[in-house]
């Protein structure tokens, strides 16, 4: 029992840690969106009101992207590009709400911070609690962070010049490969990682941007339905 | 559409996809197999971010110096570095190659 405590407490440490860590090098590139946003014609405001409300990078970073390459004309599809991105978190939202618990206001708070970090982080954690606080720290870190990034990337974004000349484009592809990482231990998630980068990857010159993305989920149900590859050892899920 | 209609427009849906998980009833989520498959979507979803973050730009797939930036990732994570570790040194690997002109 005391050991079981002190292991649990020692989790939730390691979920603390690791969710600062993320929160800190994500914030970090946040200059790169609100650079980029900026030099697609928003202003500050507009800049600044996607990473508070919209809140999730991918959308934030098509939504400009569209913008920069199509200005005024591209509206609807930049809404089309950010919506089809943000989809993946109906199905985070989906896996977190069990591990949230009740309460309308908490998990009101929560659908605001599913994102991939969020998500990522507390589910590589196995203790419930180390669950919950890798979620909110992460989430709560990351929302600081981010939106003060946004307001400094889109101040200093003419001094900055181009982000690819920091590396932030690689930064960020980075990081999701470290947010996957804890995750594909077990060979039928190694399967789903590997076959939804090459969908992914494949489609992208066929389809709107956003798109590929969420086609490359129909490997994850296709996978877990059949339930190929699933391993021997795998008892637990 | 002015700017502004489309930056609301885009932040509020959003937003209510985030909020559409929260709504579907946690017992769906008991039986096996769509257990396996919603942890499994995480997977995939992240899967294939990180393969667009790295080859597409636009809609053409590029090789450029964001490959070896992730290459250099994969091998720090690895090595069971932490997160800070692995995404500053894919960005400076970036920052380097391209400094250097060796890589676009």
């Amino acid at each position: 029992m005391a050991e079981a405590s002190i292991d649990s407490a020692e989790q939730v440490r390691n979920a603390r840690r690791e969710a600062i860590g993320v929160a800190l090098a994500t914030s970090a590139y946040g200059i790169s969106y609100g650079a980029l946003a900026v030099a697609a014609g928003l202003d500050i405001w507009q800049t600044c009101v996607l990473s508070l409300v919209m809140f999730t990078g991918g959308s934030q970073f098509a939504f400009v992207g569209v913008v920069a390459a199509g200005g005024v004309a591209a509206l609807p599809s930049a809404i089309a590009s950010a919506v089809l991105l943000g989809a993946r978190n109906i199905a985070y939202g989906i896996r977190m709400s069990p591990v949230i618990g009740s309460g309308f206001w908490r998990r009101a708070g929560a659908a605001h911070f599913t994102i991939d970090e969020t998500v990522a982080v507390s589910l590589a954690q196995t203790d419930r609690r180390a669950r919950l606080v890798g979620f909110w720290v992460t989430g709560i870190g990351i929302y600081i962070g981010w939106n003060l990034s946004t307001l400094l990337g889109g101040i200093l974004g003419d001094v900055l010049g181009d982000p690819k000349t920091w590396g932030l484009d690689a930064a960020a592809a980075a990081a999701f490969l470290a947010l996957i990482w804890p995750r594909i231990k077990q060979r039928q998630a190694i399967a789903v990682a590997v076959g939804a980068a090459f969908v992914a990857a494949v489609l992208t010159p066929v389809v709107i941007p956003g798109m590929p993305v969420l086609i490359a989920a129909v490997v994850a149900v296709v996978v877990g339905w059949f339930n190929w590859f699933s391993g021997p050892k795998e008892k637990t899920a | 559409m002015t700017l502004w209609n489309a930056v609301l427009l885009a932040a509020i849906a959003c937003l209510a996809l985030k909020g559409i998980g929260y709504l579907v009833p946690p017992s769906v989520l008991e039986a096996p197999r769509p257990a396996r498959i919603s942890d499994l979507l995480t997977v995939a979803l992240l899967a294939a971010l990180v393969a667009v973050q790295t080859f597409a730009s636009g809609q053409d797939i590029v090789v450029d110096a964001r490959v070896p930036a992730v290459l250099v990732a994969a091998g720090l994570l690895w090595m069971k570095q932490s997160f800070l570790v692995v995404v500053f040194a894919a960005a400076a690997v970036a920052a380097l190659l391209r400094l250097l002109g060796v890589a676009a």
